[in-house]
């Protein structure tokens, strides 16, 4: 762990050492979601409710998908980049190694500038819960974190997974996208409004509606039972497959000689 | 005209040769494209009154947003430009007798429609037969479609003479990135690209459609969906027109100021 510290301070620095490069960056990625956060708004001047939510709500639920993601990506970003440690030969350096591989490619990558788009989500967070009309007690904000956690978890997982198909392919997977990207995009909005055969994929396959969805009904007060609120633990399970399949791929792999 | 043609068809050829990277676009659209309907299906049916379109409509511009995307979206950068730039391998392309804001702009406009080629008519093709609730219904109306057509080319225009004027920043700060990542965000919205410019309050409404930007893929969506119609639609290509030759005119003259006080760097 001390050495994990280790490896953020270090990449915290070497970032910081472009320094406008960084606020650039960061300012990018605080503009995308605040474009989201636009479309919302503007369709809510349209339309009282979506799918029987209402503005506030909706809020929560995208502030939720952007922070989860975001941290999922600061952390995860040396999954993210796989294709490249396997191309350029470094991941056969960290094999060689008498460390955790999967510590190793952790620790490889972090990418401090996800926190624009944590930064937009913070802002909205301080907007939208005095006005939500929830009385935020304590199970309350332990659901809210539950999800914010677990969720940046999950993506996390995604990310492994990502990674796990470069092995494969060298290049890294487009398609991976439709699940990382498209669930941060389309999930500001909750799961169940696009339909029941969507919100069984998510719930079932890749269980990304288990801390958005499932949660956020009893944070609203829709659903009584603590058991929502714990949905987002459950949704953990899916870190095991991309584990086993993270290590399966590497009892496969050829390097490609670089 | 020839080396200019003969510059398109090698930027096109090469640029085809994605056929991977196309398939996994194509899977990404579709998904893309689904998740919007349903969303915005479910903003339908929440008030169908509130809706500034009608539904075919929505769901065509959904579509063609989708199998257009390559040639309108400004983040899809010419990378060889801004790197060759950012270089100076640019002091080559400098010396050869061609003109390099058509250079440019001939190479920019190859590798978007080869690009734009693969994906467009699997997606167009498959929207079609879709089930009703997701197919796309076009209107069999020859001369709409025809100004349908003018007015995807004058759209291409824009984009590549906007996306032009960012290229010649480059010369002046050397990395781009920042800009070109904030001006891309900006442009995607303010075009229509995360929701269409008709669901747009009322004055952001009339900005963003004076502006370039709704010059761009705005305008011949609407005319396909038939949203746009007399006037307003003779309005629309107007300020397409207007637009392209502002642009290019303003794109000229910073090019060649800036190449007057251009520096290689050795090397």
């Amino acid at each position: 762990m001390r050495l994990y510290f280790k490896y953020i301070s270090m990449h915290f620095k070497s970032q910081m050492q472009y320094k406008t490069s960084f606020f650039f960056t960061t300012l990018g990625q605080f503009l995308v979601s605040f474009a989201t956060f636009l479309s919302i708004n503007f369709l809510f001047a349209r339309f009282d409710s979506v799918g029987g939510f209402t503005y506030e709500e909706v809020l929560i639920c995208f502030a939720v998908m952007i922070t989860s993601f975001s941290l999922g990506e600061l952390y995860g970003r040396g999954f993210d980049r796989f294709p490249r440690m396997l191309g350029d030969g470094s991941f056969d350096r960290a094999l060689v190694r008498p460390r955790n591989v999967v510590f190793q490619v952790l620790a490889s990558q972090t990418e401090f500038s996800r926190l624009g788009r944590v930064t937009q989500a913070a802002l909205v967070f301080i907007y939208v819960i005095p006005r939500s009309g929830i009385d935020w007690t304590w199970d309350k904000i332990l659901t809210l974190s539950l999800m914010i956690v677990c969720g940046s978890l999950l993506f996390f997982g995604l990310f492994v997974l990502y990674a796990v198909f470069s092995f494969f392919t060298i290049e890294g997977l487009e398609v991976m996208n439709i699940l990382t990207d498209g669930s941060r995009e389309h999930g500001r909005l909750p799961f169940s409004v696009y339909g029941d055969g969507i919100l069984k994929f998510l719930t079932f396959v890749v269980p990304i509606a288990l801390i958005q969805y499932y949660p956020l009904l009893y944070i609203i007060g829709r659903e009584e039972s603590f058991l929502f609120a714990l949905t987002p633990i459950l949704a953990l399970t899916f870190l095991l497959p991309c584990y086993v399949f993270f290590r399966f791929g590497m009892r496969r792999y050829k390097s490609t000689g670089s | 005209m020839k080396p200019y043609t003969a510059l398109f068809r090698i930027r096109f050829t090469n640029s085809i040769q994605y056929r991977v990277a196309a398939i996994a676009g194509l899977c990404t659209q579709f998904a893309w494209g689904f998740m919007y309907i349903l969303a915005f299906g479910a903003f339908y049916s929440e008030n169908p009154n509130a809706f500034p379109m009608t539904w075919e409509q929505m769901i065509s511009y959904i579509w063609l947003q989708q199998a257009f995307m390559i040639l309108f979206m400004i983040w899809f950068w010419e990378n060889d430009i801004v790197e060759s730039v950012e270089s100076g391998s640019i002091a080559y392309e400098l010396v050869r007798p061609m003109d390099l804001y058509n250079r440019w702009a001939v190479s920019i406009a190859a590798s978007r429609m080869a690009r734009c080629v693969l994906r467009a008519a699997p997606i167009i093709i498959v929207a079609l037969i879709l089930p009703a609730r997701f197919r796309l219904a076009p209107v069999m109306d020859f001369r709409m479609n025809a100004l349908f057509l003018l007015s995807m080319i004058l759209s291409l225009g824009v984009v590549i003479a906007f996306s032009m004027l960012i290229y010649i920043s480059a010369f002046r700060t050397i990395n781009s990135l920042g800009t070109r990542l904030t001006v891309a965000i900006a442009a995607d919205f303010l075009m229509g690209g995360y929701i269409p410019i008709p669901f747009f309050p009322d004055t952001v409404r009339i900005i963003a459609e004076f502006s370039p930007f709704g010059s761009m893929q705005n305008t011949p969506l609407l005319i396909f969906s038939g949203y746009l119609s007399g006037d307003a639609l003779v309005r629309g290509l107007g300020l397409q027109v207007f637009w392209l030759v502002v642009l290019v005119i303003i794109g000229r003259i910073l090019m060649a100021r800036s190449l007057k006080r251009v520096v290689a760097q050795g090397g």
